[in-house]
């Protein structure tokens, strides 16, 4: 126990012990899926009206808020520590490299 | 009592989500090459796609995610009935959801549509292109819903035996972020699939 120690401050860093002893109240979790079925309700809605090239920035938008409300509260990302936060953040920046050097090198082509 | 190294297990199940990421994220980017190569055809494609069975799919993986996160949140709490409840729940909607695309590419193969189908292949490039990223994506993603769901029965008999408990929920725990990656997925699935048309 004693040994683990450094790793395990280091990681849980801030409020990881609230997330790990205190449940998440039901109307918290109740709140965030209410918001993840309206905004899935206007991602349909939005796709149905034509704005040409700007209909897909809207989707990954909508998307993007979606998933962030899973990753932060579904997946208590928000109350994770340093090591969790930054790792996933690096991930995150690699899949944008990834990406992006993609779309650099077709728009050449 | 036992030791569990909730930090450890943690951090081990996120490293392999990391994976999972890079693994949709490169079939993702794929996707955006052909997407732009082929605008009219997978327009077309998305078109033909059932946006009713789309959504309704993803309703049920955003509300059976809830349920997992509030099964925790029981477990927590000592109320171990409600807990089972929830993941019984989840375990539904996530069965609901396989049964949906069981109909969804019955009947797409019932027109013909499916890899190597000759009525594909005499089709427009774009279109074959379209549905084989379909297959593909779906398809990796619905083996993940049933390994999920294989996930959530597994800690429903622990919980029922007594091995996952209040104070050692970290099994229930890293089986959710699982879930929850499933739902993940397919919140970047939909859009590009249903609502490219």
């Amino acid at each position: 126990m004693e040994a683990r120690k450094p790793l395990a401050n280091m990681a849980e860093g801030r409020v990881v012990e609230a997330s790990a002893e205190h449940p998440q109240p039901y109307r918290h979790l109740l709140a965030v899926l209410l918001g993840l079925l309206v905004l899935t309700a206007v991602t349909v809605a939005v796709s149905r009206i034509h704005l040409g090239a700007l209909n897909v920035w809207v989707a990954i938008l909508i998307a993007s808020l979606k998933s962030s409300l899973v990753l932060l509260f579904f997946m208590h990302l928000k109350y994770e520590g340093r090591l969790i936060r930054t790792t996933f953040l690096v991930t995150i920046f690699t899949l944008a490299i990834l990406i992006s050097f993609l779309f650099w090198d077709v728009s050449f082509r | 009592m036992e030791q569990v190294d909730r930090t450890g297990k943690k951090v081990g199940m996120w490293l392999f989500l990391y994976t999972e990421m890079m693994l949709f994220g490169g079939l993702f980017v794929i996707y955006a090459n052909y997407h732009h190569r082929y605008i009219e055809e997978f327009a077309n494609g998305g078109a033909a796609l059932n946006l009713m069975v789309g959504s309704l799919n993803t309703v049920l993986l955003l509300a059976s995610s809830f349920t997992v996160a509030a099964s925790i949140s029981a477990l927590r709490k000592g109320t171990r009935k409600i807990a089972l409840a929830f993941l019984g729940a989840s375990i539904s909607m996530g069965l609901l959801f396989l049964v949906n695309k069981y109909f969804e590419w019955g009947e797409k193969f019932a027109h013909g549509i499916y890899p190597g189908s000759t009525e594909l292949g005499e089709g427009p490039h774009g279109l074959t292109v379209f549905y084989g990223l379909y297959y593909t994506i779906t398809g990796l993603h619905g083996l993940h819903v049933v390994i999920g769901l294989g996930l959530l029965t597994v800690c429903s008999a622990l919980i029922w035996s007594g091995r996952i408990h209040q104070s050692n929920d970290i099994v229930l725990e890293n089986s959710g972020l699982y879930w929850h990656l499933v739902d993940l997925i397919w919140i970047f699935i939909f859009p590009l699939f249903y609502l490219v048309a």
